[in-house]
């Protein structure tokens, strides 16, 4: 009885097939591995630099904007893609990071070290509340569905709060809250400079700095998710029970990417409330807590480059139908929801990729 | 001999059903236990007490001379207890490469590991899949990639639950081959079976479980060849 060659196998010959194709010419043109010398959504990103060359300041705008959100897309396919975790949350951190931005900021003025510091602080804030909540998740034994549904919870009872934070008691500092118009006129990020003034990220400069924190996180969350680390997390998707007998504590692990990922979405939310200088409870409401998942779905959740490049085309189609009626947009979204959950369940551009793959592999 | 495994008055109840009734166990270094016995009489049940996914009622488990009677499942595999379950646990998205690198990384050093993946690779005969993921092998390879993991991990005793339930005859035997060389290798080995000639091909001792307690324990023809214990498997008793 001599093992068979893979010849004899079926569907792991096509899967070879697939393979070889992967690793050949798709991933000359697509290496999004970063384990070749050369990584295309790394190119992607620095060929953007260029953009304000071809594109108005409101297109660049627009564009920034956009890409405000890969933050929390990224580390939602962290989570769910890599982890198996599906967090609504996302916007929960995303509000929290905005108001404390917001909050830190209003109270300590338009300094380099006061804006800075408002980003430190956010994300901070996202870290422990991350931590805290996901200790009491994974460490209490929350499993599978009841992870989203407890995310979504905390999701939509901050938002229900903040929505009621409407008198003028409800302030920190002179920061006031302002319950459901949310808080506005918070500064932009300023870079110290030799010069008289600052330097004011606004405009391009704003979108240079989305773009270079982009290439940042994408890098870094491209090595966490290729190392070992990024193996195990992907084995405790695959059968927790199975990765727990191989002597893996799988909830440090959980841990460890749900507050990864959270702050991802925190960043995105600091982002957003600097691009727009306004933070509403709005941004922590139902709807918007199901856009990231809808995002990362059609991406491909395993993939973070299918996820940037989603976020980007599907917030890009939102805007310009917003000009219609903000409807058109939200029953677009869920009917492409349908359609990828449906007919490519991995996601649009995987399902794309491997097509190709076939396609160039013959 | 050094104890590796030990129970001592082990009870397990379900409410009101006894289902381990105080069993005393001892696997020493380099042994092939199996543990037999007929459909209910709680094999299932003390091999999930020996992992941790049970608590025991009354009694305690020992391995390497420690208590572990409540120590976490994860935690155990980290002392050195390797698991194999019936239904092949295997992660179906990820390759057979993958799967070892898996185990590999929590027990080699980065310059061993890709001399003892080939030779795991070729141990277990999934060179050719080594790219393949794992949810697209036949069962067989799927039981021995398990398996595989299993040992990659480099345990101080390896248990196996039903490691041949579904495969061929031939699948069988050649799992019985593995056994016997991973037993030449000084690997101590624990297996509950229902396959009575694959316990025939690898077992040096074995225990008769029956009515949740050790009707029978010795020596693998010794043991086989009693009456009483064809009795209990025909319902005599």
């Amino acid at each position: 009885m001599e093992s068979s060659p893979s010849i004899m196998n079926g569907p792991a010959d096509r899967l070879a097939i697939g393979r070889a194709a992967e690793t050949g010419l798709l991933k000359k043109i697509f290496g999004t591995q970063l384990d070749g010398p050369v990584d295309l959504t790394l190119i992607l990103i620095g060929a953007c630099f260029f953009l304000p060359a071809i594109l108005s300041e409101a297109g660049i705008s627009n564009l920034a904007y956009c890409l405000v959100w890969t933050f929390a897309a990224i580390g939602l396919s962290a989570m769910w893609g890599y982890g198996g975790i599906l967090s609504f949350g996302q916007t929960a951190f995303f509000g929290l990071a905005g108001y404390a931005y917001g909050i830190f900021t209003i109270n300590l003025g338009e300094s380099p070290a006061a804006t800075w510091g408002g980003v430190l602080t956010g994300l901070v804030l996202c870290v422990v509340l991350a931590a805290l909540l996901g200790y009491m998740i994974f460490y209490g034994g929350i499993k599978e569905v009841f992870i989203g549904i407890v995310t979504l919870s905390v999701t939509l009872v901050l938002e229900t709060f903040m929505a009621q934070t409407a008198g003028p008691q409800w302030a920190i500092g002179s920061a006031r809250l302002n319950g459901f118009n949310g808080m506005s006129a918070m500064p932009s990020l300023v870079l110290p400079s030799f010069a008289a003034e600052p330097i004011l990220l606004e405009g391009t400069n704003f979108y240079f700095l989305v773009l270079a924190m982009l290439a940042g996180v994408y890098f870094i969350t491209r090595k966490l998710l290729n190392s070992s680390f990024g193996l195990t997390l992907e084995s405790i998707r695959e059968n927790p029970h199975r990765a727990e007998m191989l002597g893996i504590d799988i909830r440090r692990y959980q841990l460890a990417i749900f507050v990864f990922g959270s702050t991802l979405g925190g960043l995105s939310g600091i982002l957003y409330t600097v691009w727009g200088s306004y933070i509403t409870p709005s941004s922590m409401g139902l709807t918007a807590a199901a856009m990231p998942i809808i995002w990362v779905a059609t991406g491909g959740r395993k993939s973070l480059s299918g996820v940037i490049i989603a976020t980007v085309a599907m917030l890009n189609l939102s805007q310009e139908l917003a000009a219609y009626g903000s409807q058109y947009a939200l029953v677009l979204m869920g009917l492409i929801l349908l359609f990828v959950v449906m007919a490519t369940p991995q996601g649009l551009i995987p399902t794309i990729k491997e097509k190709l793959g076939k396609l160039f592999g013959r | 001999m050094t104890v590796i495994l030990e129970t001592k008055g082990l009870r397990k109840n379900f409410g009101g059903a006894q289902v381990i009734n105080g069993i005393d166990f001892q696997i020493n270094e380099g042994e092939t236990r199996c543990v037999i016995g007929p459909n209910g009489a709680g094999k299932s049940t003390f091999f999930k007490l020996l992992i941790g996914e049970h608590k025991p009622s009354h009694g305690s488990i020992h391995f390497k001379g420690q208590d572990i009677s409540h120590v976490l499942p994860f935690r155990r595999v980290g002392m050195g207890m390797s698991i194999k379950f019936q239904v092949p646990g295997i992660f179906p998205d990820l390759t057979v490469e993958e799967h070892l690198k898996l185990v590999l990384q929590r027990v080699t050093t980065l310059p061993e590991r890709a001399a003892e993946l080939e030779r795991l690779l070729d141990l277990f005969r999934l060179s050719d899949e080594a790219r393949v993921k794992a949810g697209n092998l036949s069962h067989g390879k799927k039981q021995w990639l398990e398996i595989a993991m299993a040992v990659g991990l480099k345990p101080k005793i390896l248990l196996l639950d039903e490691p041949v339930a579904g495969l061929s005859d031939e699948e069988t035997v050649h799992t019985g081959e593995l056994i016997n060389r991973l037993k030449a290798e000084g690997l101590t080995m624990m297996v509950v079976e229902h396959d009575m000639d694959f316990v025939r091909q690898v077992a040096t001792r074995v225990t008769v479980l029956h009515g949740g307690q050790v009707f029978a324990d010795g020596d693998l023809h010794a043991v086989l060849d009693r009456d009483d214990v064809a009795e209990i498997y025909l319902g005599k008793r």
